[in-house]
Formats: structure tokens, C-alpha cells, sequence
């Protein structure tokens, strides 16, 4: 079978070979951990905590802002010593609630439903409310938000999203290889939630192994399918995901995925979203990758939400050379961070260093026109355009070239020969024309 | 651990390509050209080109200092246009003109407008047309044959020379642009004369430049061993150049035949693609990054544009040659063109 793909993007280094084949292992407890109350898309979580409580671990301690929020728990037990702003892992200092651990990591209580599969599908949707999960890929949309479609918008495919194009990152990848049938139950959930008949597992070709196990593991599903992908960036993109798998096209301006009858959930969520149904289990901790040139023991940890990145590398063997740039998350898309002390949230893939050669930032120079970002934009925008009227105050005519349907994937700027940071001016314009709005509104 | 990290925006990855590569690369891709050129007329091609290049460079680092912008010599851009100038020329021309096309190429055809990505049309073309209506006896009215095509001109030349003394040493675009006149060429010459030319030795002759020509136009198979590099490198890709090729190749298939005689058309349209700036300009000119359009469409609209051009001017219009005038023309139509063919975005819906 050919491998299915998407037009435009492009072809970095993957730089896997660094953590793939390091086993997931279990960290120790961390003496404190920092849970910010913004760790997705939607409204902040509400602290339900005072300084100086005592929390278990799996207790919550903030409750959900809004429908498109979710509540927060405790990932160590021990004394709520902060409440206060700390460094945020997207660069931002926000609000947050410090943890001091007893060491003891005494846990609320857990069940083991044997008969799990046969829940009520509201009761399986409570229980990942419940749980605090939301999107583990990178964005962190709540999970229960998209497993609650409008009655008007049927959904007939979900599709796990395991393509994990990120140069460097592995967790994803490890997860496949080590608990593949936790993430076939999170599938199975998400398709009997949904109601839907077809499940996709979308694997980019650099991981024939995962792309195996997979295989192997549904072959006796002729309703789930293992859907190998082209390696091209962003394949692990949604819309470009839904795409290659089902040639259905997200609409732009806003369109949803659940618009075309589709919802997809990074396979993280789907074991997440299968502790969650069975054992009742909060999202307290996760997968990431600490790696890079310079890391002396490239790791894939499961470590607890609010874990400080210094602690991780710390973990990984520390660096073996000065350290350039600090990227939360992937380095296309993640955030360059001022400080190693910031908290992992349940976003967090990873954390990759770069060394100061690395981390070098060529000067811009103005635009020759060469068009390579026009030929790769997965979104069929014109890059340079946008870019161009930001940097002009032209933010009407930003608006009018799609700058808000981009998704900041920053292929763009991977190709330019000018080194424009298109990606910043375009952030700048899609953040000016969102505040105009909300301002008329 | 001391130093403070980095911080920027997103992507934090660059695949290091940057400006002075790409035009160091099309430098590159301009050396077989070169090549053929000194093997076919001589060093004195290289020569003209070296005094364009230089003429470029410190003319780009002189305005570049006066503007009190960094001197950005080393980009490359500076020296395609220098080369790309001294193309145009005539291997016999004077060293003063390489020198003076380049000096007006970029002062007025590019920091004029602001420098590097500003110029609204190609500098190299309009260094060449500001020579042609200056000095239009050094620039267009003779040629030079060369020493190795003397015998395979010769059935040419003779016959012309017969006809009238203005194309004595004429291009072969000269020798199809006399035939259409039916009042100097009777039928029964102009049917000798179209065989000869669409026979396979002429053919072969303009292909592998064995004719009468400028520096760099002259071998379109020197040209197209430059134009594949650029392709491999991706530095320019099919759009501009098939589409403009392939427009003036069926337009002369179905309005070149030469009136009265016995047309080959074919094979007179392949004569038309390898004689004469096609090549040179479809490959190397037209698709100037900065003054082509950015979107694909419009890439190919801007294309058939140049195709469409070039034949009016070829066959109707004063000049027997017209791929220069065609894409300043469409230089011009570049912003235009742009904001026509603005592509749908991913999952387009109409609000």
C-alpha cells in the first residue's frame, strides 16, 4: 500500500535516532511539583485549594472555568505551599499552585472496573471529564469538549493521531511500542463514546516498528485501520492528518474537524482516556522526551504533571555542552523558554536542547520573492504576504490573505532563504486581529 | 550554564538555505554557458562578461555605501546580473558597454527602487534595452559568426546576401523575420531557404550553438545543462519556463508559417525555441525570483504571457527578436498578476 500524505510541507532531519530506542521509565517522586491552572485551550481552571491544604495524589484542586476547561489534580501528595504566578512551560508566567511533596505519594482512591467496555457511554465521557484530560499532542484541547459534538454534526471517524512529525520527539512513539493495547482500549472508548463504526491510527513511515505493532495488533479489527504516512512535515498536523486519511478537508475560517464528520485524539489521550474509564485514573502524569545533541542520556520519562524541565534534564545525565536554546516542545512549533524552571504540563512532549551553535540566528534580510514558502504551505496561504502586511500594520489585509487560518506550523520560515521569521509576524497578526475583534465584540 | 538561552519564535529548525546560496548556485548554473561561449567565439566572451561582473559589484557596493546600507556584494545577486547583462551582448562589442549596461542595470534598474527584492523588473533586461536604444548599431545590428560555423552558414549568408546587404551577418531569427517579407524573398528562394533551416543539420547547429548569436544565448544545450542544476537544486521549477516555451512553440506552430512557401512548421517552431534569448531568458531571466509572480497560477499566466509576447514581437513586430522586451513587459504585470491568482486556502469555504 502507498504511503498517503498531504500537499505542500517539508522535509526536516528527524533527529529521533537521539531518545527512539530508550525504554519509557518511571521517574522518582518529585520533591515539588508546579501545576499551572492553564494547561489547555478554554477557560483557566479555578484553585478549589488553599494554602497549607494537604492533597493526595489524584485529588483535584482546581475545577473546571467553563464547559471548555477542565479541573486539575494533584500529581504528588503532600501541602499546597503557593499559590502565585511561576514560569509557564509556553514562556509566559502564570498563575499556579505549588505542591510540596511528604514523599509518601498516598493516592485517592482508584477502582478496577473488569467490565469497563460495557460503561455507558455518558458514564465513560463523565469519567474523562473527570479525569482532567485534554489533548496531549501539543494544544491540549479538551477531550471531553470533543467527544461532545452537537447533535447536527454526526461523526463517523475517529482517528488516532500517532504520526508524532516533530523532529526529535519520541514519547508517542514509545508509547506505541510499549503499551499498544492500552491505546487500541482509548480507540475503542473514543469509538463507542462517539458511536462511530471506522477508526484510523495515522503513523508517520519513520516508525516501521510502531507502524508493525500496530498492525499486528488490529489485524483482527476490520474496522480499525493502521494508516501509514509519508514522512513529511506536518503530517501529524489535523487537518492534514484527516486529510491523508480520509481525503475530507477541514473547512477554513474556523472549521472543525467535527464539521466533516470527524474527531481526532493523539494516542497519549487514548491511553489517558483508557485509565481514566477503567481505573478511574486523573491525568497526573505523562510521557516526554528529554533530548537533543547535547543531553547526555536522551530519555523518554513518565513523569508527574508539574515535574521543573531542570529536573528532567537533571534526569537525562544533564548536558555535556553549554546550553543554546530550550525548547518546550517539538522544535517547529514548541517555545524557546528563558528558564529550565518551568513545570511540565499535560501538553508537554518534550523538551529538546539545543547548543549555541544550534541555537544561532541569522540575520533577516528583505524578501527576494523566491516563493518557497507559497510552495509549501500545507494551507495554501501566502506566507510572505501575510508576513509582509503584519510587518505594515495592514492587519485588514493580513485578515483578508487567511492569516488566521494559519496554523503556525512554521514550514514557512524553515525554508526561507531571507530567514524572515515569518512565523512571528504572523503570530503578531493573528493575536492584533483577535484583540480587534474581541474588542468589537 | 551562565549565559541566558535563546528565545525566538517558532520554527527553531532552518533547512540553511539562505539568499547568497541561491545565487551563487545560479552563478553556477550560468558556467557551461560561459564555457560554450568562450569555446564557440573566443576568450573575449569572458572577458566582457569579467567587466560586466565587476562593473556590477562595485557599482552595487558604491550605492550600497552612499545609501549607508551594509555592503551585501557577497549575496551573489550583484554578480548574476553582471553576467546575465554581458549574455546579451556581442562577443565583438567594445569593453565599455558590459560596463555600462551594468552600472545602469543596478543603479536605476535595482537600488533605484530600493535594492535587492524591491526591483519591479528584471536589471539585467533593462541594462540590455537601455544599451539597445543607445547604442542599437552596437547591439543588435551585427553578429558575429563563428569561425567553426563558417561552412554551415554559408548556405545562409550566400543566399542572403543576394537578397539584401542588411542581414549579411544576420541572426538566424534575422533570416526567418526576412523571409515573411514576401516583397524581397520570391517563393522559390524562400522555399529553399526553409528547408535548409528546418533541416536537422541547422537544427543540431542552433542546439548545440554552432550560429551566430550573443555570448550566452548562443548554446541551448550549455543553457539547458545549467537550467537542469537549477531545477535539481529546486531553485527554479517548470511553471514559468514550459509554460513560456511551450506557448511560443504552438503559437508558431499555427501563425509561423512563413507566407508562400512550403512550411515545415514543426520543425520551424523548434527553430524558433533554439534560436535566438529563448532559452537564455526562459530559464534564466523570466525566472527572476524577485520580479516573477510568487503564486503558481500565476507563474504560468505569467509564462504564456511572455510566449504570447515574444511571438507578436518575433513575427509582426520591428525587432526580429523579442524575449527581452516580452519579459519587462510582464515584469511590469507581476503585481497584477499576483493579486489575481491568489490561491484558495486549504478547505476553502465561501462565507
Amino acid at each position: 500500500m502507498g504511503l498517503k500524505s498531504f500537499p505542500g510541507g517539508v522535509h526536516p532531519h528527524d533527529n529521533k535516532a537521539y531518545s527512539k530506542d530508550a525504554a519509557i521509565s518511571k521517574l522518582p517522586l518529585p520533591e515539588k511539583v508546579i501545576i499551572p491552572l492553564q494547561q489547555h485551550i478554554g477557560a483557566p481552571s479555578k484553585p478549589i485549594v488553599k494554602l497549607r491544604d494537604k492533597v493526595f495524589t489524584g485529588q483535584p484542586i482546581c475545577e473546571p472555568g467553563g464547559f471548555v476547561s477542565i479541573p486539575m489534580h494533584a500529581s504528588i501528595s503532600g501541602t499546597v505551599t503557593k499559590i502565585a504566578n511561576f514560569p509557564h512551560p509556553s514562556g509566559a508566567i502564570l498563575p499556579a499552585i505549588e505542591i510540596t511533596g511528604d514523599g509518601e505519594d498516598k493516592w485517592v482512591e482508584l477502582v478496577d472496573e473488569q467490565d469497563w467496555m460495557n460503561l455507558e457511554p455518558s458514564e465513560m465521557k463523565k469519567r474523562i471529564a473527570e479525569a482532567g484530560i485534554c489533548g496531549m499532542g501539543g494544544a491540549g484541547f479538551p477531550t471531553h469538549v470533543k467527544l461532545s459534538p452537537p447533535e447536527n454534526k454526526p461523526i463517523d471517524t475517529i482517528i488516532l493521531n500517532g504520526v508524532e512529525c516533530e523532529p526529535y520527539l519520541t514519547a508517542d512513539y514509545r508509547l506505541m511500542m510499549e503499551q499498544p493495547l492500552d491505546i487500541l482500549y482509548g480507540l475503542k472508548i473514543f469509538m463507542k463514546i462517539l458511536n462511530v463504526k471506522k477508526g484510523y491510527i495515522g503513523i508517520e513511515a519513520n516508525k516501521p516498528d510502531a507502524i508493525k505493532t500496530m498492525r499486528e495488533l488490529v489485524a483482527k479489527e476490520p474496522d480499525i485501520n493502521v494508516v501509514a504516512l509519508k514522512i513529511r512535515y506536518p503530517q501529524g498536523a489535523e487537518k492534514q492528518l484527516i486529510y491523508a486519511a480520509t481525503r475530507r478537508k477541514v473547512p477554513n475560517k474556523g472549521g472543525l474537524p467535527m464539521d466533516i464528520g470527524v474527531v481526532v485524539q493523539n494516542v497519549g489521550t487514548a491511553i489517558a482516556a483508557y485509565e481514566a474509564v477503567r481505573y478511574k485514573k486523573p491525568l497526573i502524569e505523562r510521557v516526554i522526551s528529554i533530548t537533543g545533541k547535547i543531553v547526555s542520556k536522551p530519555a523518554n520519562f513518565r513523569a508527574r504533571i508539574g515535574t521543573l524541565f531542570s529536573e528532567l534534564v537533571e534526569h537525562a545525565g544533564g548536558v555535556k555542552e553549554d546550553i543554546g536554546k530550550v525548547i518546550s516542545g517539538g522544535p517547529m512549533m514548541g517555545f524557546a523558554i528563558s528558564t529550565l524552571e518551568a513545570p511540565m504540563a499535560k501538553g508537554s512532549s518534550g523538551v529538546v536542547l539545543l547548543d549555541r551553535k544550534e541555537a544561532r540566528i541569522d540575520a533577516e534580510q528583505t524578501c527576494i520573492r523566491c516563493a518557497s514558502c507559497v510552495d509549501i504551505c500545507p494551507l495554501n496561504l501566502v506566507p510572505s504576504i501575510l508576513a509582509r502586511s503584519v510587518k505594515y500594520g495592514n492587519f485588514a489585509g493580513a485578515e483578508k490573505a487567511g492569516v488566521m487560518d494559519c496554523m503556525k506550523c512554521g514550514s514557512c520560515a524553515y525554508v526561507c532563504p531571507s530567514h524572515i521569521r515569518l512565523i512571528q509576524y504572523i503570530d503578531i497578526g493573528k493575536n492584533t486581529i483577535a484583540a480587534q475583534r474581541h474588542a468589537a465584540k | 550554564m551562565s549565559k541566558g538561552y535563546v528565545v525566538s519564535a517558532s520554527p527553531h529548525l532552518h533547512d540553511r538555505n539562505s539568499v547568497a546560496h541561491v545565487m551563487w548556485q545560479v552563478v553556477i548554473a550560468l558556467l557551461p554557458a560561459m564555457a560554450a561561449a568562450i569555446f564557440i567565439f573566443g576568450i573575449n566572451s569572458l572577458f566582457l562578461t569579467i567587466y560586466g561582473v565587476i562593473a556590477a559589484v562595485v557599482t552595487e557596493a558604491v550605492i550600497q555605501k552612499l545609501r549607508k546600507k551594509p555592503i551585501a556584494v557577497a549575496d551573489g545577486s550583484a554578480v548574476v546580473t553582471g553576467i546575465l547583462l554581458a549574455f546579451n551582448l556581442n562577443v565583438a562589442s567594445p569593453w565599455w558597454l558590459p560596463v555600462v549596461g551594468s552600472v545602469f542595470a543596478i543603479a536605476i534598474g535595482k537600488h533605484v527602487f530600493g535594492g535587492l527584492g524591491h526591483n519591479p523588473l528584471n536589471p539585467a533586461l533593462l541594462g540590455r534595452a537601455f544599451l539597445v536604444a543607445s547604442w542599437p548599431s552596437l547591439t543588435t545590428s551585427r553578429f558575429t559568426v563563428p569561425k567553426l560555423a563558417e561552412a554551415t552558414m554559408s548556405g545562409i549568408s550566400n543566399s542572403m546576401s543576394k537578397l539584401s546587404p542588411l542581414v549579411t551577418e544576420a541572426t538566424p531569427l534575422a533570416v526567418v523575420k526576412t523571409l515573411r517579407d514576401t516583397t524581397m524573398v520570391s517563393r522559390d528562394v524562400a522555399d529553399k531557404l526553409i528547408t535548409h533551416m528546418t533541416s536537422g543539420e541547422t537544427l543540431s547547429n542552433l542546439f548545440w550553438g554552432n550560429i551566430g548569436g550573443v555570448i550566452g544565448e548562443v548554446s541551448a544545450a550549455a543553457i539547458l545543462i545549467g537550467a537542469a542544476y537549477l531545477a535539481w537544486k529546486r531553485i527554479i521549477e517548470w511553471r514559468i519556463p514550459v509554460s513560456y516555451i511551450g506557448t511560443v512553440f504552438v503559437l508558431i506552430l499555427i501563425f509561423g508559417g512563413i507566407p508562400g512557401a512550403d512550411n515545415n512548421t514543426v520543425m520551424l517552431a523548434v527553430y524558433h525555441i533554439l534560436a535566438g534569448g529563448l532559452m537564455l531568458g526562459a530559464f534564466f531571466m523570466a525566472t527572476d525570483m524577485v520580479t516573477s509572480p510568487v503564486t503558481k497560477k500565476g507563474r504560468l499566466i505569467f509564462g504564456c504571457g511572455c510566449g504570447v509576447l515574444t511571438v507578436v514581437i518575433r513575427l509582426v513586430g520591428g525587432y526580429p527578436e523579442g524575449v527581452s522586451y516580452s519579459i519587462l513587459l510582464m515584469n511590469i504585470a507581476v503585481p497584477l498578476i499576483d493579486r489575481f491568482t491568489t490561491p484558495k486556502p486549504f478547505g476553502e469555504v465561501k462565507k
